[in-house]
Order: structure tokens, then sequence, then C-alpha cells
């Protein structure tokens, strides 16, 4: 009997065993999955598939960057020269030009002559550069050659200023708007939660009432609780309106309604870890202060806020942490601009909203999908080293 | 007459801002919560609970999004709930401190502090396109198992803590395996704390979309459910979409605000039941 019943508990306990590893397995599969994708963007080129990019066949110029092809199409650059070819205008042309040029009996009913018409076109034309599909690219002898776009590189990627990833002919993958974006929503909201919970920790530590604080402690688990998308509702329908308002503006969606929403969504965490902080003081060094004549402000401001500092730091990387990785509250409040930050009254992107946003739209396997998964690595490594960090100085402390 | 000195002046207009910035945090949930209140009462009747969506979401109900919504709680909780409780289990009643022990529970901390957003990516990555489920309730279940996982390892292990170590003295020297002690007394007395780290995770579950949004999530399916491969409406997806991408954003505004209304009384009604479980069984369970 007693044999039948240990064997059962060998086998429930090497259950409890496999189930602790579920952690370690989750956290290095996502690790995994999110590289094997994210990192798959440094080896694509930014084209969009079933359309090519043809010069003619002269041209020296047989490679481009995505950046020097927006430049093109934007007219900023209109010389083949300063691309390294001959000192020839840029002519553009893409298919819906086609029918300007050509009527429609001459392209063919079923537009079986488009190919050779397109041919003949650029044929005449050394100065031309052209987007239309591969298909009607003619088997024989084609006057012109495809330009091949350069992959998307590091530097192109991470300090690109622009993030357009629907742009045609050439998508734009900077990210660079991105991470500002979220950094400036986030160190904001942060700049606004912290002194507000701060002084709301103190007072449920310090201050307060013990019937007091048994009455807030729940109510900032209730702060804590309401879900995401519920704080961007209140902020699209109550906020964005206000904000509009007061500043006078075309728009209400703005970095500062952000701000704002992550602010309070950002309040529970830092109010709580402080206030554990601060109750982690012995009392001894708060009895000690008051025997010597101190008040209890000055024994709070002089003794037990600095006894607590890397608690207090902790909470802020935290909220800093946790306001960074908030997608659906900014999503819907800080309006659809992916552009540099330069003010809190303009529209912004911060990363998880741009992956909430496009991750729906974009051609599984391509170019989109895996610079939304680098985004993704983005986000995962600013936060990851955020806990990091604060584990570090938590088990420094313990050992101090 | 008392003399107040400029010690303590100083101290009681420190203290009395104290006062003051608490009660706007207080006042800041207030008029959040009295908002949605306010305006999804009207909304909120039985034709709304039970009833499908029409007329382009402008009228009608949400039964489709409550359903989903239940399906990925029932789903989660199946996956995270048995596999975080008997994770704490062996952390806490098992291991030694050590290595081992600092490493698992860090790892289990870094999948606490990963944004809702690459879990999503992840999901869809893995479960959706891998293993191929497909956008469908297991996907989404999934996913969201995952993300709650650290939630109530986390509780569990602190409901653990809190049961008196004389407990498992006394249990042993009347002769019982460290199996029999763990269910007989261990869990038992760890149990209402266990559970509401569960509702907790209810609660969480509820109101997450970043998870669902690639995973599971459909803006509109006229029908429910019949496997766990289906796609499914859910009840925060469902808000978003009603807010912000609606075709008739305005006329769907009050189906809007009770859908927030449903959202936040799931919330209410969690942390309502959480704290009278908690002072019932007097033992208090440390919330990060």
């Amino acid at each position: 009997m007693k044999k039948i019943r240990r064997f059962f508990e060998r086998v429930v306990e090497g259950g409890f065993l496999v189930s602790s590893t579920v952690t370690t397995l989750a956290v290095f599969f996502i690790i995994f999955f999110l590289f094997k994708e994210g990192l798959g963007v440094f080896n694509e080129r930014p084209t969009e598939p079933k359309y090519v990019l043809i010069a003619h066949n002269s041209n020296k110029v047989d490679k481009l960057t995505s950046a020097q092809v927006k430049d093109i199409y934007d007219q900023n650059i209109t010389n083949w020269k300063s691309l390294g070819g001959a000192n020839d205008s840029i002519l553009l042309f893409s298919i819906d030009d086609l029918l300007n040029v050509y009527t429609e009996e001459e392209l063919g009913p079923e537009l079986e002559y488009v190919g050779e018409k397109i041919n003949a076109y650029i044929s005449e034309r050394p100065g031309i550069i052209a987007f239309i599909p591969v298909s009607y690219i003619p088997s024989k002898e084609f006057s012109g050659k495809e330009i091949i776009l350069d992959r998307i590189s590091i530097k192109d990627f991470f300090l690109g200023r622009e993030w357009f990833p629907t742009a045609v002919p050439a998508a734009q993958f900077g990210v660079l708007p991105l991470i500002l974006g979220t950094l400036w929503v986030s160190l904001f909201a942060i700049l606004i939660a912290l002194p507000i919970g701060l002084v709301t920790a103190i007072y449920m530590a310090e201050v307060a009432h013990p019937k007091a604080r048994r009455v807030l402690k729940p109510l900032i688990e209730l702060l804590a609780g309401i879900p995401s998308v519920v704080y961007g509702f209140f902020g699209l329908v109550v906020l964005v309106p206000l904000i509009q308002n007061v500043f006078n503006l075309p728009v209400g969606e703005t970095a500062l309604a952000g701000s704002l929403i992550l602010a309070v969504m950002a309040l529970p965490t830092i109010i709580t870890i402080s206030e554990d902080a601060l109750r982690t003081m012995p009392v001894s060094l708060k009895e000690a202060s008051l025997a010597m004549g101190a008040s209890r402000l000055q024994t709070l401001v002089r003794v037990t806020i600095p006894y607590a500092k890397s608690g207090i730091i902790a909470a802020s990387i935290l909220g800093i942490g946790r306001a960074m990785g908030e997608t659906m509250a900014v999503l819907m409040v800080t309006g659809n601009a992916s552009i540099m930050p330069e003010s809190l009254l303009e529209p912004v992107r911060t990363i998880p909203a741009t992956i909430a946003a496009e991750l729906g739209e974009a051609p599984h396997g391509g170019v989109h999908y895996k610079a939304l998964f680098a985004l993704g690595i983005i986000l995962f490594v600013i936060t990851f080293g955020f806990n990091l960090i604060v584990a570090s100085t938590r088990r420094k402390n313990k050992a101090a | 007459m008392i003399m107040k000195t400029k010690k303590q002046i100083n101290q009681n207009i420190a203290f009395w801002i104290f006062r003051g910035i608490s009660f706007l945090v207080v006042t800041i949930l207030f008029v959040i919560l009295g908002f949605i209140i306010l305006r999804g009462f009207s909304a909120l009747n039985w034709t709304f609970l039970t009833s499908m969506p029409e007329d382009g979401m402008t009228k009608g109900g949400i039964l489709p999004a409550i359903v989903g919504t239940l399906c990925l709680i029932v789903g989660s909780i199946i996956f995270a709930f048995p596999i975080g409780v008997m994770s704490a289990i062996y952390l806490n009643e098992y291991l030694k401190e050590s290595p081992l022990k600092r490493f698992l529970r860090t790892m289990t901390e870094n999948l606490a502090g990963i944004p809702s957003i690459v879990f999503g990516l992840f999901g869809m990555a893995f479960f959706v396109n891998t293993l191929e489920f497909g956008d469908s309730i297991i996907a989404g279940s999934l996913t969201l198992g995952l993300m709650v996982l650290p939630v109530i390892i986390r509780t569990t292990e602190e409901a653990l803590k809190s049961v008196d170590k004389s407990l498992h003295v006394a249990s042993y020297a009347l002769g019982a395996s460290k199996m029999q002690t763990i269910r007989k007394v261990v869990l038992p007395v760890a149990f209402p704390n266990i559970l509401t780290g569960l509702i907790l995770s209810v609660s969480r579950v509820s109101g997450e979309t970043a998870p669902i949004l690639f995973t599971v999530a459909a803006y509109f399916l006229p029908h429910l459910p019949t496997s766990i491969f289906d796609q499914v409406m859910a009840l925060p997806y469902h808000l978003y979409v009603l807010t912000t991408s609606g075709t008739n954003i305005e006329e769907s505004r009050p189906m809007a605000y009770g859908t927030a209304l449903v959202l936040i009384l799931i919330v209410l009604i969690v942390n309502l039941l959480a704290n009278a479980i908690r002072s019932h069984y007097g033992k208090k369970v440390k919330m990060k």
C-alpha cells in the first residue's frame, strides 16, 4: 500500500517539477520567436511585392536605398548625377501614367500590348525610372533593367527618421520617431505620476489614519485593475475633447493626452511599491529620530525617505516600464502620426501602439511584418532591461 | 494657548498637502468610474446583455462579446491555474534556497514584466502560425494564460508562505509525508489567498486587449462559438472597435458606454470578492 502511494506521490511531484519549468520555457520561447521574425527584417528589401523599379539599360545606377527612392519620388533628387549616374534629369513614371500616354486601343482590349508599349516608352527615355508590375515585363529584349533596392540596414532602421511602411515604391522603416515618441510620452507621464504617487505613498505609509489606509489600499488596487481599453475610452471621450478646447487645437489627440492617461495608469504601480519600501523601515530608526526631537515631517524627510530611496527608485523604473509597454490606452488617445515628436500638443506614435495598429494589415512574413517584430524586440529589450535593473538593485539591497 | 512652533506649522502644511494629493488620486478614480457608470447605466439592460449586435453595432446587445470573454477566461484559467499552483508549490515546498530557486523566481518575474503586446506578438507567431491553430479560442487562451501565469504563481507563493511553519512541523511529527502535508494541511489553509489570486487573474484576462488582437478577436461574428478553433468576440476588443473603427462611431456610443460599464463591473465585483475573502480569512496577501 505504502509503495503505491509513494509511486503516485512521485508522479505528482514530477508534475510539480515540470510545471515550474513552464515560465522559464515561455520566456525562452518568446525571446526565440521575437528574434527569429524580427531580425529577419535586416535581410529584407523594402519593395512592394510583384512590382519592380525599372531604369534604362544604359543607366549606370542599378542599386538604390529606400531613402533615395523616396527622395526621388518626392522630387528632392532630380538628376541621376547625384546618384552616381549620368547627367540626366530623372523622369518619373508609374503604371498609372500609361493611360495618359497611350489610348485604350493601343494597349489592347485585354491589355496584351501593354508590355510592348512600356518597352518602347522606356527605350526612348534614358533618364526614366519606372515603377511597374512584374507581369508587364516582356520576356524578350527588354530595354530596361531592374533597380535592386538595398536591404534594410541596421543604421537605416534605428536612425531612420521616417516610419512609412506603406510608401510606394519603397517602404520606409525608420524607427527613430517611434522610439522618441515612446520615450516622450512615457517620460512626461512619469514626471506627472512620480510626485503624485510618491506623496500618496508617503501619506498611506506614514501620515494616514489606519482606517484611512484601509480604505485607500483597495481603492488603489481598483485603479490598477481598470483595463487599458477603458482608460483609453475615457481618455478619448473626455480628455481629448478637453485638451482640444483648452489649447485650441485642430485635434485633441496629442502626446499630452497620452501622458496624462499613462500617468494615471502608472500611479498604482508607483504607489504600491513605494509604500512597501517606506513600510520596511525598522521602527527603531523612526523612534530614534523622534526621540531626538525631530517632528514627524523631519523624520520622514531625513530618515525614512533616504532609507527607502532604492525602493522608490525601483518604483519609478517599474512605472516607466509599465508606461512604455502600454498599448491600447495610448493607441486610442495619441493619434496616428508616426512623426518625430516636437511638442506635447501634437499627435505622436509609440512602439506598442504601432505594433497594435499595423500588425493586422501587414502581410504575413513580409517586410512590414518582420519590421513590427523588430519593434517588438526593441520594446522587449527596453522593458526587460528595466526589470533586470530593478531586480539587481533589489538583490544588492537584500545583501546589504 | 498652544504655541505652534515653525516646525509644527511646516508639518501641518505638508501633511495637509499630502492629504490633498491623495484625495486627488481618489477623485480621479471616482471621476473615471462615475463617468462610465453614469453614462453606461442607461444602456445596461437584459436585452443588452443577451442579444446579438444589430444595425452596424448601434442597436442590440453584446452577447457574443460576453460569451467570448467567458470562453477566454475559462480557457486561460484551465491552462494557467494548475500549472501556476503546481509551480508555486514546487518552488515553495520542495526547493531549498539555491541558485536554481532564484533563477526560477527571476524567470517568473521576467515573464510578469513583459508588455501585453509582446505576448500578442508571440501568441500570433507561435500559436496562430507555427502551431497552426489559427485565430482561435485556444490560441487566445494560451496567450492570455501565459500572461496571467506569473500572477497566479506569485499570489499562490505568497499564500503558501503565509501558512505557519508550525503546521508543517506538526504534520510531519504525526507521520505524514510531504505530499499528504501539502494536500491536507497547507493547501486548505492557503486556499482563500490562492482563490483571491485566481479571481484577480480572471479580472485581468477579461480586460486585456493586446494579447487577443491577433490571436482570437473578431470584429463581428453572427453566431456564437462552437469549437475551440473558432474565432470569438471579446469585451475589451469590442469596446475598442466601437470607439475607434465602427462605421457609426457616434451612434454606437451608447453601446460603447455599456460595454465599458460591463468591464468596470467585472473589475469591481472581483475586487469586492477579493477583499471580502481576504478580510474574512484574516491573512493579507501582498499585491504588486
